[in-house]
């Protein structure tokens, strides 16, 4: 008898459970409050990006929240969101990669909280209803980028300042990881699609922050010889080494105009408004959250920034609306395989990582069509070729 | 234009000794000053109620049974690496490696999670953890002790200089150990095993923590006021003439403390990775070793005092968070508020060992306390 009790209440919590999973119930706006974790704060132009679309959508919508930086990628993230679903969230979000598995655990937790995680892999295999994943198509607005890259260097080279074959950029990333990978190759392709003799050369810091060590890798691309220069680290190390170098500097993040006028051409950001937005949007209306979420230029989380034109070259914005309607109506595509080959070979198939078990083992075909589909198997960039044309440094 | 009098406005000398209650009161008077600096700062600064900062600080270590608890694990860790640096101190060995060789101690454990996973079960791996860990942290305090004692190098550079190899060392390995490729961070390891993961005793995942740490004050005090080890230590670091005259083996002794100290920051490495975080970063140790210097001097090197210094500054931190949440103000200006409130802790010290006397016009001495 006490069994079948037991058994019968067992049951009764998995149906209600089930039940609470499939049909979510809406959340009056009023009611919402959003606690977003942030690896620095805004000294960081990475950290500040999220915290500037945070406040904006919120305070746009009108709903509560709490920021919460400075949180390191460990126990600090768990014990962080589980204080604000102490403190009554009912979406937590968070901004770093290494946040991600802290993110899970406390997801598994609270299922009655949804948490967000920007940058993250998991959420399509994990399995669970209320983690997301959410990312942007980056690589095109990369690829915007360097086209503005490019024609400054055509601008130059036809100023005579040096020949089209000593065209080289230099690029400072932050790990050899498929996003900053997927990030460097689009804007060097990007370049390449105006600038035909164009290389590049990729260093690493091992950090996404780390200033002294962005710094010193800008200035060492640029003793090799580097006439212009981009980044994929959060500091404003690589752009200040630009400006005192006098070298150009197309930025991420954020516009550095401020910091340096003179070197500073365009910047390349991801917009998180319009997926907070989106994401409030789902719990109001009790909708799921999609589980992947890739924003792109359609929905204005791709974005350029305004165009310097103390440094950059004359008819740079007419060009990149131009290719940017290309982008837009699909006639171009940033991976196309015939812009690039890899060991001098053109791509006709490859298996990426995309499932991310920590197998490590590449599962999905991503060419087909004669583009290689980045953000479309996950929102999570994994471009993770060498292509020919960047070398890297120390590698 | 000159008095007869050429005594100058105040003279400070040395007070002989002060009666316990005196000196209690100093330091209160002290924490008072400070929190009404504090308070005009922030008003000045902020426009917000010093109260509601105040009580704001409170609720971030103490409003939640989880930030309770919180509050606790960090006490707890931040007390561990202070028990472990203080015999150092006692025998005027400048131990800044605290930071490197508990580091050094997450890295062991983290080691042994990663590489034994498939190798021996569960409470072989976390044998393994706590021996190594142990060991990799003796390793990391007993050069700069052995270097000491064969070549008199200077110990402050020595350990603080480790403290660097130790970070690029993790820094490398968390590239060797990365998950997924590329991305230079390990992640939780054994997330589904929970192969190493040490276990959780009385439903409360830092209460092992909490109860090992305790222990180990206990055992500390015990150690440096009561056995022949502690009185050792203790004469060396009064005078290493005295000790050589007395036939104490002053390098055997600096070595030996100085593996213990190392040992015992493993320990909290330990524990950091196996019960609490259960990956490796190089920020996992996050300054609180450096903290520890600061946590063992406050307390006079009493194990027992640095239950109360360890969690003054615990509140204080995590009360900072709680403002610049709270108040949408920067982690700077907590961190002006818990600079300002040590400033005037470690300011009284002095009065409590000085005092000043200021000139009267009388020829009589007459003596002020402040």
């Amino acid at each position: 008898m006490k069994k079948l009790v037991a058994l019968v209440l067992a049951l009764v919590l998995c149906l209600s459970c089930a039940l609470a999973m499939a049909d979510r119930a809406p959340i009056a706006l009023e009611n919402i409050k959003i606690g977003f974790i942030f690896l620095h704060d805004e000294n960081s132009t990475y950290d500040l990006n999220f915290l500037n679309a945070a406040k904006a959508a919120c305070e746009k919508l009108g709903v509560a929240y709490v920021l919460k930086t400075n949180i390191d990628e460990g126990e600090a993230c768990y014990e962080a969101a589980a204080d604000l679903v102490d403190a009554g969230c009912n979406i937590v979000f968070a901004d770093s990669f290494g946040h991600e598995s802290y993110m899970i655990q406390a997801a598994k937790e609270f299922p009655d909280v949804e948490f967000l995680h920007a940058t993250g892999t998991q959420a399509h295999t994990v399995g669970l209803a209320n983690y997301h994943n959410a990312f942007a198509s980056i690589y095109e607005g990369r690829f915007l980028a360097g086209v503005a890259a490019g024609l400054k260097l055509n601008e130059m080279i036809e100023a005579g300042q040096f020949t089209a074959e000593e065209a080289k950029m230099g690029y400072v990333g932050a790990y050899p990881y498929a996003e900053v990978k997927s990030g460097y190759t689009s804007f060097f392709l990007g370049a390449r699609y105006v600038c035909p003799s164009v290389t590049m050369e990729v260093t690493f810091t091992n950090s996404w922050y780390d200033e002294a060590l962005e710094k010193e890798g800008a200035n060492n691309l640029i003793a090799n010889g580097a006439k212009l220069i981009s980044q994929h680290a959060d500091s404003m190390g690589a752009p200040t080494a630009c400006e005192d170098a006098g070298i150009p500097d197309v930025s991420y993040n954020g516009s550095t105009v401020a910091a340096c006028p003179n070197t500073f051409i365009v910047s390349s950001r991801i917009n998180w408004e319009p997926y907070f937005e989106y994401a409030i949007n789902c719990v109001v209306n009790g909708e799921e959250i999609a589980t992947d979420w890739t924003g792109t230029i359609q929905t204005s989380s791709v974005e350029l920034s305004e165009i310097n034109e103390n440094a950059a070259a004359a008819g740079t914005l007419e060009k990149l609306e131009e290719v940017k309607a290309a982008l837009e109506d699909g006639s171009l595509k940033v991976y196309d395989t015939a812009t690039f080959t890899v060991n001098g070979e053109t791509l006709t198939s490859y298996l990426a990582d995309v499932d991310d078990m920590g197998d490590f083992q590449p599962e999905t075909e991503v060419i087909a069509d004669g583009y290689f589909h980045e953000s479309e198997y996950r929102s999570a960039p994994y471009f993770d070729l060498d292509i020919d044309g960047i070398s890297l440094l120390g590698a | 234009m000159h008095s007869k009098n050429q005594e100058p406005l105040f003279h400070i000398s040395k007070r002989d000794s002060l009666v316990w209650y005196k000196a209690m009161l100093i330091r209160l008077v002290a924490l008072l000053v400070a929190l009404v600096v504090c308070a005009i700062i922030s008003v000045l600064m902020t426009g917000e109620n010093p109260l509601s900062i105040y009580q704001t600080i409170l609720y971030g270590s103490f409003g939640t049974t989880r930030k309770l608890w919180v509050t606790f694990q960090n006490v707890a860790m931040l007390l561990c690496l202070s028990l472990a640096v203080t015999p150092a101190f006692r025998m005027r060995f400048w131990n800044i490696g605290a930071e490197g060789q508990a580091l050094m101690g997450c890295f062991a454990s983290a080691a042994c999670m990663i590489l034994l996973k498939n190798v021996f079960p569960n409470w072989a791996i976390i044998l393994c953890m706590v021996l190594t860990s142990m060991l990799a942290g003796a390793i990391w305090g007993g050069l700069p002790a052995f270097f000491k004692s064969r070549w008199n190098t200077n110990e402050t550079l020595f350990t603080l200089m480790m403290n660097y190899v130790a970070t690029q060392l993790v820094a490398y390995f968390c590239v060797v150990w990365e998950s997924p490729k590329g991305s230079g961070q390990i992640g939780i390891i054994n997330p589904n095993t929970e192969l190493g993961w040490l276990p959780v005793i009385g439903g409360q995942k830092y209460m092992l923590n909490v109860v090992l740490v305790i222990v180990l004050t206990v055992l500390m005090f015990i150690y440096l006021n009561f056995s022949k080890h502690g009185y050792e230590i203790s004469v060396v670091g009064e005078s290493e003439k005295t000790a050589h005259y007395v036939g104490i083996k002053v390098e055997r002794v600096i070595i030996r403390t100085m593996l213990l100290s190392g040992a015992m920051c493993g320990i909290a490495g330990l524990l950091l990775v196996g019960s609490t975080n259960h990956t490796l970063t190089t920020t996992l140790v996050g300054g609180r070793g450096f903290t520890a210097v600061m946590v063992s001097w406050l307390a006079k090197f009493n194990p027992l005092w640095m239950i109360l210094t360890s969690f003054l500054l615990v509140v204080l931190e995590r009360g900072a968070g709680e403002i610049s949440t709270n108040f949408g103000l920067n982690q700077s200006f907590s961190d002006i508020l818990t600079g300002i409130i040590l400033f005037f802790i470690i300011g009284s010290e002095f009065f409590i060992a000085y005092q000043i006397r200021i000139r009267k016009s009388s020829t009589k001495e007459a003596q002020t306390h402040v």
